[in-house]
């Protein structure tokens, strides 16, 4: 849908106001209710059996002593997710099956094997120490680079190099190999007067979202049910449980929680199926909620990365060539997001010719899940750290730098396509023109700068609209409200019906009371749910303007709606005195029934979104620890609706990133065992290692959307990793090519080059 | 006639041929055909791909239509987080 | 296993319950009182989303046994609004976007009025070290330490009511 003809001109009432968000006094009273807040009469509870071992055959699981326990009421394995055969047409589907109970193989540290329901959770934990599984240990690979030499321990037999004709017909971790490109990189490295090439190292960073996985099922005999959960896609959970338990979709209704975080991590079940599973089992409502170790070890974290970047330029700041050869692992199944980090790579640049190899591989660790802009912040890390340092080669600021080469409205993509308008250079020049730009630095302190960008998605979206009989709305849309959606799509509605914020309340449907629509992903919900919103408001005005007829007796294509009133169109229309929504409303039942406003769309033209942030930090070279001193962020969000959202997505996003670089990333040992499953070891930023974050929103309407929206939530965390990076490496005179940049990594660092980067 | 180009490793499976003139009203009908002219990619084409036309991106919608001075990309399968 | 027998104060009113001898304060309040206001991050002390105040002082109701509580008393984020009123904290809150997917909002509101109890006019610095044991993973913490701020001022009678 196309924007509306000149947005700058538009004035809006209600939409790009600050407004309190409809659940905002349940979340602060403590009223709210997230997945684990849930009980039911009868209650049994679930827990996982996990497997120790990085890579082993499972002999034979014996659950008779479980069983015999008092208190036990069920237990699964694998052997109750049988063969169906809309399981075994879905290869993505095989894998989650494979993913929530293991099979032949436990295939990493924390993968199940077994589930457990019994009357309460000591009793369930007792269980599992009872069921007795023979395994037999395998090698292990956890490393992308060892998972990729010919020796390694293969995971899957059945695997092959997708993406290459001469691809050896024998097993291997490598599952794709993509390349994009364009020109001739040779002759463009030739065309440079400075080149320069490093090899990158990103670790597997977790989404971290405070609250862990958590689910109710209830199952009845007859073999329907409901399944509560916390989610980013009730209606993904509802077709993913049914079918690995071969139920009717219909047979199945999913409600969704108030989501406590999801970042992506909740973009798929781990625990759903299995509760289903044993409530269908047991016969009796079973509730699962994961401890924080199980959230480490056994969902999905982002992929770890090793990334060779290769650019040069004119000394005039021209990047005439690019190239990058990236390799991910995204754990024990294929699917990392490594196509995207080759898309996104140079995204932010027009280099004169382009190459990017991207490499998929699997290895002992748990399959990876989306973590906001998936694939693209370790692309960016390397590209922006090579970038910075071209820049200084050349002796011209980075920005000036960035601003030379920037993609702009029009350009060609590094990936393909011709960008529509894109507010890169805006975010830029903001940057240059900010006081922190021109902040003098002291000893020890450093200053980086990085671009990033995302693609943002649409997807399927259905919304309805409910007007009530005092003349308020109920809207109803299917895309859980992670970060404060519902307040956004209040806003939007009101906006079209011109009706006070406070007269439309949004809820989140159940999968039995709305059409179906894809997760809450790719920075989708503002932009897709909000232009159904949008569609649905206008539809139900229509409505509204027709029952306004047939009170007047006049033609319907006669009567228009304005600031919230039927009014007609024109002096051939007649003498009418505007009739409100609230009239309108008392009188539907005579006019012709309820009315309500629907809108069901594929929403595409999402429109991407840039930003640039600029980091100052500090460095301790006694103990190696980095200190963030300043924060700024820009960012294009072509219209913010709820601005203060958009910041604290922008703020939250960055503070990520600021976490991956420093501190954040799975740890194993030598059995490919993680090692810091817990927050006190796998370390999130915390309140007080940081300042505040400085934000600046800017608005280049996105001609996809009517009001111009763009999703935000996603670009933010694209740029922090190499911003820090150049930070640091500004202040100790060396470039931090491994993340994250913990303390002895950079004493490390500082101790083998100790002597300032060039021109630094 | 529109144009359709590939990706990289999409036209090393056309045997190297990166674009593609093809008359097609929408996107459906538009890698049909490029499957007719290109059999390898069919797999491919049938997993899931990205269409960007004109710059937008189609994840979804195979009834996009195309106009015949469209800039037409396949591009990996997508997804967000 | 017998159970143990408890009376305690929770939020002002007198309160008995059995739980097992092992069983958390949190698991007693969310299980058994159903009061699912305290949220449990990670059980180890070390995210503060079950922060309540016992006695005055704050702590993760996680690491605290249910049979502790004996003769004690308790305030969690269920008794921070008076009525409809909520507590200054809580509107600023709400007020300044410090809460998205609101997990974290329960522990941080609760630490907060234990520190303002004993701190009418904390520094940023002071917020910052203080909240370090409440993770918050949406909002990057900037507008969480402004609402602490202004709740403060306001609480001071600088400001007005947000
Ligand atoms: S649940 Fe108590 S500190 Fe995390
Ligand atoms: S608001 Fe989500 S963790 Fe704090």
């Amino acid at each position: 849908m196309p924007l509306d003809r000149d947005p700058a001109d538009r004035t809006y009432k209600v939409v790009g106001h600050r407004h309190n968000r409809p659940d905002g006094i349940d979340k602060v009273t403590g009223r709210a209710k997230f997945g684990a807040d849930l009980a039911a009469p009868g209650l049994l509870h679930g827990r996982i059996l996990r497997s120790p071992h990085a890579h082993a055959r499972i002999k034979s699981i014996d659950t008779s002593k479980a069983l015999a326990l008092e208190g036990v009421k069920a237990i699964v394995t694998a052997a109750d997710f049988p063969d169906h055969p809309q399981v075994l047409e879905d290869g993505e589907l095989t894998n989650i099956r494979y993913n929530v109970m293991a099979r032949e193989k436990a295939l990493y540290d924390g993968h199940a094997v077994a589930a457990v329901a019994a009357s309460n959770p000591r009793i369930a934990a007792k269980a599992l120490k009872l069921i007795e599984v023979d395994y037999e240990v395998l090698p292990h690979v956890v490393d992308v680079e060892l998972a990729m030499k010919d020796d390694a321990p293969i995971l899957h037999d059945h695997i092959r190099t997708e993406g290459m004709e001469d691809a050896p017909d024998c097993p291997t971790n490598v599952a794709e190999r993509i390349e994009l490109g364009y020109g001739d990189v040779e002759a463009g490295f030739a065309e440079a007067d400075v080149v320069i090439e490093r090899q990158f190292r990103t670790g597997a960073a977790h989404q971290g979202y405070i609250e862990p996985h958590a689910c109710l099922a209830n199952i009845s005999g007859d073999g329907s049910g409901d399944l509560w959960c916390c989610t980013q896609g009730q209606f993904m959970v509802r077709d993913v449980c049914a079918q690995l338990n071969g139920m009717d979709v219909s047979k199945l209704r999913v409600t969704p929680s108030e989501i406590g975080g999801g970042f992506g991590g909740k973009t798929t079940v781990f625990i759903e199926p299995v509760a289903v599973a044993l409530s269908r089992k047991a016969g009796k409502p079973v509730k699962i909620v994961m401890n924080r170790g199980e959230v480490f070890r056994a969902t999905g974290p982002t992929a770890s990365s090793a990334i060779w970047v290769k650019m040069g330029c004119k000394r005039d700041g021209t990047i005439t060539a690019a190239q990058a050869e990236l390799k991910y692992q995204g754990g024990a199944f294929p699917g990392s997001p490594v196509s995207m980090g080759a898309m996104t790579a140079f995204a932010c640049y027009q280099p004169k010719t382009l190459k990017a190899i991207g490499w998929d591989v699997v290895t002992n660790r748990p399959k990876q899940a989306a973590y906001r802009a998936p694939g693209a912040p370790m692309a960016a890390f390397a590209v922006e750290s090579i970038v910075e340092e071209l820049a200084h080669t050349i002796g011209m600021d980075p920005v000036d730098f960035r601003l030379k080469n920037a993609a702009t409205s029009g350009s060609k993509s590094a990936y393909g396509p011709t960008y529509s308008d894109i507010g890169l250079v805006e975010t830029l020049e903001a940057v240059k023109a900010h006081p922190n730009y021109a902040i003098k630095l002291g000893p020890n302190q450093g200053r980086g700068v990085a671009s990033g960008f995302w693609f943002n998605f649409g997807g399927q979206t259905a919304v309805t609209l409910n007007l009530n009989i005092d003349g308020t709305v109920a809207l109803s849309v299917g895309t859980p409200d992670i970060g404060g959606s519902r307040a956004s799509m209040c806003a939007m509605a009101a906006e079209e019906l011109g009706i006070p914020y406070h007269h439309v309340q949004t809820i989140i449907a159940d999968t039995g009371s709305l059409g179906f629509n894809d997760v809450t992903d790719g920075s989708r919900v503002t932009f897709a749910s909000g232009l159904a919103t949008i569609e649905a408001a206008r539809n139900a005005a229509k409505v509204l303007c027709e029952r306004a007829a047939k009170i007047w007796g006049i033609p319907a294509d006669a009567v228009t709606w304005e600031n919230g009133c039927a009014v007609p169109a024109g002096p051939n229309a007649g003498e009418f005195p505007p009739m409100t929504i609230k009239e309108l409303a008392k009188k539907a039942g005579e006019t012709g029934g309820p009315i309500a406003g629907h809108f069901e769309v594929s929403a595409d033209g999402a429109g991407p979104s840039f930003a640039t942030h600029l980091v100052d930090a500090e460095v301790d070279r006694e103990t190696g620890r980095i200190t963030i001193l300043r924060y700024l962020i820009v960012q294009d969000a072509g219209k913010a609706v709820s601005p203060a959202y958009v910041e604290g997505q922008m703020q939250g996003g960055a503070v990520q990133g600021i976490g991956w670089a420093l501190n954040e990333e799975y740890i194993y040992n030598d059995k490919g065992v993680m090692e810091n499953p817990g927050f006190l070891d796998y370390r999130v930023p915390v309140a007080s290692d940081l300042p505040m974050i400085d934000t600046q929103i800017v608005e280049v309407p996105n001609p996809g959307h009517p009001y111009g929206v763009r999703g935000v939530g996603e670009t933010s965390i694209v740029p922090p990793l190499g911003a820090v990076a150049n930070a640091v490496a500004a202040a100790v005179g060396a470039r931090p090519e491994e993340l994250p940049m913990s303390p002895p990594r950079l004493l490390k660092l500082m101790k083998e080059q100790a002597q300032p980067l060039a021109a630094e | 006639m529109a144009r359709v180009k590939l990706w990289g490793s999409l036209s090393r499976m056309a045997d190297g041929q990166k674009e593609f003139e093809i008359d097609a009203p929408n996107i459906d009908r538009m890698l049909t055909a490029l499957g007719e002219a290109a059999p390898k990619l069919k797999p491919i084409l049938a997993k899931g791909v990205t269409v960007s036309i004109d710059g937008t991106l189609y994840r979804l919608d195979k009834f996009q239509a195309i106009q015949p001075d469209s800039e037409v990309y396949i591009l990996p399968k997508m997804a967000g987080g | 296993m017998s159970q143990v027998h408890v009376t305690t104060k929770i939020n002002g009113d007198s309160t008995e319950y059995l739980c097992d001898a092992d069983e958390t304060l949190l698991d007693v309040l969310r299980d058994r009182l159903q009061m699912t206001g305290s949220k449990e991050g990670c059980g180890t002390g070390d995210c503060g989303a079950c922060t309540i105040i016992l006695d005055g002082r704050p702590v993760c109701s996680c690491l605290v046994l249910g049979a502790e509580a004996e003769g004690r008393s308790v305030e969690t984020i269920e008794g921070m609004a008076n009525g409809e009123e909520l507590h200054p904290l809580q509107r600023h809150f709400l007020n300044g976007a410090a809460l998205q997917c609101g997990i974290c909002t329960p522990g941080i509101l609760v630490a907060a009025k234990a520190l303002l109890a004993q701190n009418a006019n904390p520094s940023e610095t002071e917020i910052r070290y203080w909240l370090a044991g409440n993770l918050c993973r949406c909002t990057g913490y900037d507008k969480i330490i402004r609402a602490v701020q202004s709740a403060a001022a306001e609480m001071r009678g600088e400001t007005h009511a947000a």
